[in-house]
């Protein structure tokens, strides 16, 4: 653990402090105040959305892993007018890289990604991701099309480029580096329930 | 089937053979495109495949439709799934090859969380194919679909062709369930062999 972590350290654009997952969940959820949808990817990532207060605009990932920026993408597409935030760990990221480039193409204006990395298959056991310690994702990112993509330096920053991107013109990735630890809850594993909660808090069911 | 004959006015007959020729003139790929319209289907993301050029090209020249390219055939059923989540209905189009890497989305988000997510594969490694890959991957996609006891027909015929496509279309959407149609080289030709 503590390996690909000091090689991390010595990336200069890796050069920020690292955070944890929840806290920094915790922070994003406090600054929505207008129904944002936030579509939480695979294994910790939901478990501490779904830890930060339930939302009826919260989908849980409950597999397809790497798919949450493209499940956001299509959220996005479907409801111009409604923020929609994605969070994502870096090795599932690393399963979907190409939807970098698709999410640069089509430009959504209200679609903001953040990448939660540690560079660590937490949930697995904590095994190094090929990228540890060698891959910026934010520099993937921008590489990939997508001009506003920056490193959290810490969480004043996070929570400064979460405002901006609640105002932004154009998508944008923030990556934050966060710590080993496990998630803080547990989603309740119900993919219907969760679709259908999710369906209601979009305005696309009608409340029974 | 003389009496049959012999009762059907010559007006009729005309109208009969007005009617053929229409179905005729209509192409596959024009059968697809229109019958996406009708139901509504506004968002096709899809990995190319060379059977599919006409349609993807007249797709991209209708206005109607937000048509785009993505890295993978799962990137595309995700950018679906969430549109669908958002109230807004989508289709993929792949070929076989691509069918093949879905088993996992299929049976961990489009199955469990019920999502009606409509898929247009173009069928490639049977009726001449060349490529001895593509014939061993084909013969993986139904024994999947199966596994996943998912609604799927293979489209041969054009004649049954809109019927299969828009029923199928409106069961997903009506049942929650993914629908898979597999457009055989029978219906489109498929992709020969070229030196």
């Amino acid at each position: 653990m503590s390996e690909p972590m000091s090689q991390q350290a010595k990336t200069a654009a890796r050069n920020t402090k690292v955070m944890n997952r929840f806290d920094l969940t915790s922070r994003l959820v406090a600054r929505l105040k207008h129904e944002e949808a936030v579509i939480g990817g695979i294994g910790n990532t939901n478990f501490d959305l779904w830890a930060a207060g339930r939302r009826p605009q919260n989908f849980y990932m409950l597999g397809s892993m790497g798919l949450a920026f493209p499940i956001a993408l299509g959220v996005a597409l479907a409801q111009p007018k409604r923020r929609v935030f994605a969070l994502e760990g870096d090795g599932s990221l690393l399963m979907q890289l190409g939807c970098l480039s698709t999410i640069a193409a089509l430009k959504p204006a209200n679609l903001s990604m953040i990448v939660m990395d540690n560079g660590v298959y937490q949930i697995t056991g904590a095994q190094p991701t090929p990228a540890a310690g060698v891959s910026d994702i934010v520099a993937i990112a921008a590489g990939c099309g997508l001009a506003n993509s920056a490193w959290a330096a810490d969480e004043e920053d996070f929570e400064r480029l979460v405002d901006q991107a609640l105002a932004a013109t154009a998508p944008t990735l923030i990556g934050v580096r966060i710590d080993d630890k496990p998630g803080v809850g547990a989603t309740r594993r119900d993919p219907v329930q969760i679709r259908e909660r999710f369906m209601l808090g979009l305005g696309v069911r009608e409340a029974p | 089937m003389a009496v049959v004959e012999g009762r059907t006015s010559p007006q009729t007959l005309s109208e009969k053979a007005s009617s053929e020729k229409i179905s005729q003139e209509r192409a596959w790929h024009e059968v697809v495109l229109q019958t996406l319209k009708r139901n509504d289907i506004r968002l096709v993301p899809y990995v190319p495949d060379r059977v599919l050029t006409t349609l993807i090209g007249n797709i991209h020249a209708d206005p109607f439709f937000t048509t785009f390219p993505t890295a993978r055939e799962e990137e595309a059923v995700g950018i679906v799934s969430g549109a669908w989540m958002g109230g807004l209905r989508g289709a993929v189009l792949m070929q076989t090859s691509g069918f093949a890497t879905l088993a996992n989305v299929l049976a961990s988000l489009a199955i469990p969380y019920q999502i009606p997510l409509i898929m247009l594969v173009s069928e490639r490694g049977t009726l001449g194919e060349f490529n001895y890959g593509q014939s061993l991957v084909c013969r993986t996609m139904r024994p999947v679909l199966d596994s996943l006891a998912m609604e799927h027909h293979t489209a041969t015929r054009l004649d049954e062709f809109e019927f299969m496509i828009d029923r199928s279309i409106k069961q997903a959407i009506a049942t929650q369930a993914p629908v898979a149609l597999i457009l055989s080289p029978l219906l489109t030709g498929g992709k020969v062999f070229e030196k």
